[in-house]
């Protein structure tokens, strides 16, 4: 296994922070992404990651952690789309462009600022790129505690948020608040995005958001089985990202390892295109196998 | 006794964006009938559903359930709306949206209760959805797709079943199975159904009444009580003819130069 993981990959502090860090977010992003895509709001997550990078970006200058830059941008942002209208679908595309806008604009303000303070370009590339090996180790704890309430807040109204999704006019007419579910689930697709800023990237993050669970909503015919298997996903993008990324070091001459983001986001691609090859292949073979998957009915 | 009606709708006014949509709107449904809410596009019979559900604010007038006002968490009221669009890869099974039917609206962590999927298999059973039971829900036929939306609406066990166009959509034959399937529902568990459509022949055999919608008012009461010109007309507000040729009601723009046969050969006439 050498010629694969470098002599001292386990035992490095900031791989094994990379690890631990990147499963969590993978897991959380996963979870919440499988809902992002189910409701078609993978414009808004996005739109949330330039509100993050603005956030994150404002943390750097402020001297707070970027984590709390990353979530506390993007709840706002949230509650800023919120107000302006993500109920209709139109709405919610004009919402959301509005926020990106804005959002971008303040990041472009901001990262401007950070140039002129360190006049180097290392903080810019780590807010917009991230890097999850230079993740503060305190700033962990914090993001156990946030994934876990996030997990804990989706389980808790997965029902009604899955009603809402499937249809907002049935779920309304069962009595449930539709508007603040929707707006419960903002929330927790914020906080995703800010976690997963810390290890990708704030532009990145989309990726880890939407790739993994676009590709299990390919291949899974159930709702338990797509979380899995966009949680499985995920981990295994950014556990090989941050493998592969270590092993770069030692690639070239130079001693130069390429950025770990790059990896993790190139792995998200190679396994969507691959569940969509297996998709097109099992429906090919099932169409043409199988006569007809439904008993024929014969009219009268 | 119109303290036992299972629903009372009172006096009923509704405006929206301005524009009057309902006047003066009276009617009450008993337990186990089979009412139909008929009207063209605009007549305002989703609007009235919607009032019946807690959805849509009344200017005046009230919505009594059990002659109790009706609120939004009440469970003795069930929905199948006109169009539910499900993706083709949205990953719930039949038996699953059906589940979601008798939890769908709870919070909380708790796992699915098991007796809940024994109901769940006899509501399949009961709309012949069996067969389908375990394939995705988007990937069925509108009719297969009407069925499992019916499954999900009657698993609570409401008292009242609202439907909103169920039959628009479909065709004839399937349609016919839809209205079989529901007559045989409602005689079996006892619940009322209302149900709206803009096609009042299909519904003539299994009708125990006749909600008619016109200009935003309505009309109610046994079909032959109903469907006569002389009510027609004052819904609407102009003369209409009811003509009844081989066993189906035609309401037609009256013209006192015509008589039945002339218009039952110009169908173009038929504004129904």
């Amino acid at each position: 296994m050498r010629w694969l993981f470098e002599p001292g990959l386990f035992a490095n502090g900031s791989v094994r922070t990379a690890l631990v860090l990147g499963a969590l977010v993978a897991v959380v992003s996963a979870v919440v992404g499988v809902f992002t895509v189910l409701r078609g709001q993978s414009f808004a997550g996005h739109a949330l990651t330039d509100v993050a990078t603005a956030g994150g970006a404002a943390a750097s200058l402020a001297v707070v952690a970027p984590l709390f830059g990353f979530v506390g941008a993007g709840v706002l942002g949230a509650g800023a789309m919120d107000a302006i209208g993500v109920q209709r679908v139109k709405d919610r595309d004009v919402a959301t462009g509005v926020v990106l806008g804005a959002a971008t604009g303040l990041s472009a303000l901001f990262l401007y600022l950070i140039t002129l303070s360190t006049s180097t370009t290392g903080t810019t590339q780590l807010i917009l790129f991230g890097s999850v090996f230079s993740v503060e180790p305190s700033t962990v704890p914090d993001a156990v505690v946030l994934g876990l309430l996030v997990l804990v807040g989706l389980t808790l109204i997965r029902r009604p948020l899955l009603m809402s999704s499937i249809s907002p006019e049935l779920a309304a007419a069962r009595g449930i608040r539709v508007r603040w579910v929707g707006v419960g689930f903002m929330v927790m697709l914020a906080v995703a995005v800010g976690l997963s800023a810390i290890v990708i990237g704030s532009i990145l993050s989309t990726a880890l958001l939407i790739g993994p669970p676009a590709s299990s909503l390919k291949v899974a015919g159930r709702l338990s089985r797509a979380f899995v298997l966009a949680s499985a996903l995920g981990v295994i993008a950014t556990w090989w990202g941050v493998v592969l990324a270590y092993d770069s070091y030692y690639w070239f001459a130079s001693r130069r390892g390429l950025p770990v983001s790059f990896f993790v986001v190139m792995l998200v691609m190679v396994e969507f295109v691959v569940t969509n090859l297996y998709a097109r292949w099992r429906y090919w073979r099932v169409g043409t196998a199988v006569a007809s998957p439904r008993p024929t009915k014969v009219e009268a | 006794m119109a303290g036992s009606d299972l629903l009372r709708v009172r006096d009923v006014d509704v405006s929206i964006a301005g524009r009057v949509v309902l006047r003066d709107v009276n009617f009450s449904i008993d337990h186990g009938e089979f009412t139909g809410l008929i009207g063209s596009n605009g007549a305002g019979k989703t609007t009235l559903l919607r009032v019946i559900l807690g959805l849509q604010d009344v200017v005046s007038g009230e919505v009594l359930v059990h002659g109790a006002p009706m609120t939004r968490s009440n469970n003795s009221v069930g929905y199948v709306p006109q169009k539910v669009v499900f993706e083709p890869d949205l990953p719930v099974r039949v038996r699953d949206f059906v589940a979601l039917g008798i939890d769908g609206h709870r919070f909380g962590l708790a796992r699915r209760a098991k007796a809940t999927n024994e109901v769940v298999d006899e509501m399949l059973e009961a709309v012949e959805a069996t067969a389908f039971a375990t394939r995705r829900i988007g990937s069925l036929s509108g009719g297969e797709q009407q069925r499992v939306l019916i499954a999900h609406a009657l698993v609570s066990r409401p008292e009242l079943l609202l439907l909103d166009e169920p039959l628009a959509n479909l065709d004839p034959g399937s349609a016919q199975e839809i209205i079989e399937l529901l007559h045989s529902v409602v005689t079996k568990q006892r619940v009322a159904l209302l149900l709206s459509s803009h096609e009042m022949n299909p519904l003539l055999p299994v009708m125990d009444r006749v909600i008619y919608a016109a200009n935003g008012r309505v009309a109610s009461g046994t079909t032959d009580e109903v469907v006569r010109p002389d009510v027609l007309s004052a819904l609407y507000g102009h003369h209409v003819d009811v003509v009844r040729v081989h066993g189906r009601v035609l309401v037609v723009a009256g013209d006192h130069q015509h008589d039945a046969r002339d218009v039952a050969d110009h169908p173009d006439l038929v504004i129904e």
